[in-house]
């Protein structure tokens, strides 16, 4: 029996796992893919700490920001732990060797020598009152995510790799692990923990077709929390990127408007200050498009060089999906889904509500610091400073808890669950209804809503929900099976799918992310969270 | 139009039928898999080159499929020198093995205010994103399995050379078995790198951190040419060195 169990191998899940290693805890990570495979990697434009190394900046003015981007929808100390932790979060990562991009000195006598995080170049993004976001180029997710896998192979770790989780392990409301199945063999595994660390990921996926996320992007670790009697929150927040790649959803940093970028239209004229906070910068592109306006980023005038220094992944992605060089050429863009500030309902220790010993960290979790919308930036600052703070507090509970294993009942019960998956036939194919449900949430539960098409889509989801008992898999192998998985990433995606509809009918208002027809105001009625946690089933 | 993939049940290439236009394969292996064959495997995950999960061959060299466009008659096979686990899917866990081996982290950190200048050292060695490209294009791998590899090199290079690393002899002492000296730098991990690294280039700035630490090239050792220091400070000019 492992003390503490991390489900998600992305930069939220190595950040916990390290440190409940260095806690002392023996450490478990399992991950449906690779560890360096995650989304984390995707993330492109930085990591706030309020260092102040480019120009003054204090806690207290990260704090403020975030606050204000939230709209009232956040827990302001949870919002202060993070916010102060981060630039201890930063010089951690500096001592791991992260390679951020640095800021010449050279000139400047006085503030040499210098602790070793004040060369840490920093830059502008939406919403942020100072250039506070830390970033190695436009990679700082990859470089973050491989500088901790890194780390993890240096202090053992151990990794269980390609292996799908099924369902926590939870018996009189405390866990003792989780199920997996093991995609390579097919097999349906137990894994009894002392203490389990949620680190999954959001559920942008949802939004298939219309979203930088990944294709796994599908709230497993959320979906998984409610079907085992835990609380979720938030769900109708989910935050628009303004700029990814028209043709592709392929994402093009915030920085590149924090660096200088504009947007403009088809007229060439700018219509919005690109650096307020994505929602508002969102919905002026979705506008402009509803008017029959093609939106482009146009970042000619940074000229080729900065662009290589600055951007130099955005200038290649371009290049490959949009046959355009942002050197010269205007970058045709659209808003698409990007990334769930709902999630898991947390506490103040991140440990998830109605689940003893389950935390829960990153996306995936509802920490309550973005609110309403996230500030660039943030992400990457809450996946490490709360990955580490999920970690420490899984060990606490670990080093009390119970080291009676579970019984296998709920191993019996998926074994039973996936051979009924195998001997479904295959009547309609989830690829179909997984496009649906992509352009569905696109068009209906999208940046701008209604009440009548929220409840439209709510109907169709219901109806696809009935259509999923007639889904099956064509592929019957039992080894490396990606058709199944898809599958079950489906039916998670199609499982919290009601949630967020839900949410969005019932927040008759405005505020972030949330925008309503016909309720275009922050009401004060609404300045509450969403909680929703499914009825238990009576014996 | 028809492109060709090959199948690990039969041993053999299918064909499958493609609409015309431009798209990346990756798109294109989705539409298969959803519209005409659910038991076509293979791995994908962002679709914009940097989870490094999609990296296969075509027509015999390495891409990364959500960025390669298709074109009429591509032959795609799965990466080589790892075991194919089902169709174009492999077994990538020796990635981990090799980067334990050669111990590829920051063994001391030291504390280094780091210059633009000192950072871009390292800059493109830490654009790898481990799609395994590299390993399926190196040749040395047909006859020595246990050889540490491109990226695992390139990895050891980069730490060795940050000046934040107070013990960089550690990396170098673990990378000589099987690593630095055993490459033929034929340049065919730099020729297929999806992020435009150069492990040929580190391998021979690595061999030189290896002679400053006190190693040498084990094969000029032993061909006996006479000084100890032949090689002009480690570069490995002999392409068989290490065979």
């Amino acid at each position: 029996m492992v003390d503490v169990l991390v489900i998600g191998s992305g930069g939220a899940g190595l950040s916990a796992a390290l440190a409940a290693k260095e806690a002392g805890a023996s450490v478990l990570v399992v991950g449906k893919m690779y560890p360096t495979n995650s989304q984390t990697s995707m993330a492109q434009g930085g990591m706030n700490a309020a260092l102040g190394n480019v120009e003054e900046d204090h806690v207290s003015l990260h704090i403020a920001d975030t606050i204000k981007s939230a709209h009232g929808l956040c827990d302001e100390d949870m919002v202060r732990q993070m916010c102060a932790d981060a630039p201890k979060t930063i010089e951690w990562l500096e001592t791991l060797g992260m390679p951020f991009s640095r800021l010449e000195r050279e000139n400047d006598s006085t503030r040499y020598p210098l602790p070793a995080t004040r060369s840490i170049a920093q830059r502008q993004m939406g919403g942020a009152s100072a250039k506070r976001a830390c970033y190695a180029q436009d990679y700082t997710g990859l470089k973050l995510l491989h500088t901790l896998y890194d780390t993890c192979l240096k202090e053992g770790v151990d990794f269980l790799d390609e292996h799908f989780l099924l369902n926590l392990i939870v018996p009189d409301d405390t866990v003792k692990g989780a199920t997996f199945l093991d995609i390579r063999s097919g097999e349906v595994k137990q894994v009894d923990a002392k203490s389990v660390v949620i680190a999954t990921g959001g559920y942008g996926s949802i939004y298939h077709g219309f979203t930088t996320n990944m294709y796994g992007a599908t709230g497993d670790g959320i979906a998984a929390v409610l079907r085992a009697g835990g609380a979720v929150s938030d769900m109708e927040f989910v935050q628009f990127h303004p700029t990814a790649l028209k043709h592709s959803c392929i994402l093009v940093s915030e920085s590149a408007r924090g660096e200088g970028g504009y947007l403009v239209n088809e007229a060439g004229e700018r219509f919005v200050d690109e650096l307020k906070p994505r929602d508002e910068v969102a919905r002026a592109i979705f506008m402009q498009m509803k008017e029959g306006q093609r939106v482009f980023l146009d970042v000619r005038h940074l000229g080729e060089a900065k662009l290589m220094e600055l951007l130099p992944q955005e200038v290649e992605l371009c290049k490959i999906h949009e046959h355009v060089d942002p050197a010269k050429e205007l970058i045709p863009i659209k808003p698409v889904a990007h990334y769930s500030m709902g999630g898991i309902d947390v506490d103040g220790a991140l440990e998830v509500n109605g689940i003893k010993g389950c935390f829960a960290a990153g996306e995936c979790s509802n920490a309550k610091v973005h609110g309403a919308n996230r500030l660039g930036g943030n992400s990457l600052l809450e996946i490490t400073a709360f990955g580490r703070f999920a970690g420490e507090n899984a060990f606490k509970h670990a080093v009390y808890a119970s080291s009676k294993p579970a019984d296998d009942a709920q191993r019996s019960k998926d074994e039973a669950a996936i051979k009924a998956l195998f001997a479904q036939e295959s009547g309609e194919s989830f690829y179909t209804y997984r496009e649906k449900l992509g352009e569905l949430f696109y068009e209906k539960v999208g940046i701008v809503r209604e009440n009548n098409q929220l409840n439209e889509a709510l109907e169709e989801v219901i109806a696809m929900q009935v259509a999923q008992k007639q889904m099956g898999i064509g592929d019957k192998s039992r080894n490396n099976n990606q058709n199944l998985i898809e599958l079950l990433e489906f039916k998670n995606a199609l499982l919290l799918a009601p949630a967020i509809i839900s949410a969005a009918i019932a927040r008759d208002e405005s505020r972030g992310a949330h925008f309503k027809v016909g309720f275009e105001e922050e009401s004060d009625a609404f300045k509450k969270h969403i909680v929703l946690q499914w009825k238990k089933e009576t014996a | 139009m028809i492109i060709s993939i090959l199948r690990s049940e039969t041993g053999t290439h299918q064909n499958y039928r493609l609409p015309a236009g431009e798209i990346p394969l990756l798109s294109a292996l989705v539409y298969i898999k959803e519209t005409q064959d659910a038991t076509l495997t293979f791995s994908a995950g962002c679709r914009a080159s940097v989870c490094g999960t999609c990296a296969v061959r075509v027509n015999g060299r390495e891409e990364l499929a959500c960025s390669y466009k298709v074109k009429p008659g591509d032959v795609v096979e799965p990466l080589q020198y790892h075991p194919v686990l089902r169709d174009l899917k492999v077994d990538k866990s020796g990635a981990k093995t090799t980067l334990k081996r050669g111990q590829t982290w920051l063994h001391s950190y030291t504390e280094a205010a780091l210059t633009p200048k000192e950072e871009h050292l390292t800059e493109k060695q830490t654009d790898c994103i481990l799609c395994d490209s590299c390993y399926s294009a190196c040749p040395v791998f047909a006859v020595n399995p246990d050889f540490l590899g491109p990226f695992a090199l390139t990895r050891a290079y980069r730490y060795t050379v940050d000046k934040r690393e107070g013990e960089p002899k550690s990396i170098v002492d673990a990378v000589q078995q099987n690593g630095v000296w055993d490459c033929t730098l034929c340049g065919e991990c730099t020729a297929v790198c999806p992020k435009g690294i150069d492990p040929k280039m580190d391998i021979t700035m690595l061999r030189a951190e290896s002679v400053k630490h006190g190693h040498s090239n084990p094969s000029f050792s032993s061909q006996s040419f006479g000084t100890p220091d032949f090689g002009g400070g480690g570069f490995g000019f002999d392409p068989n060195a290490g065979f």
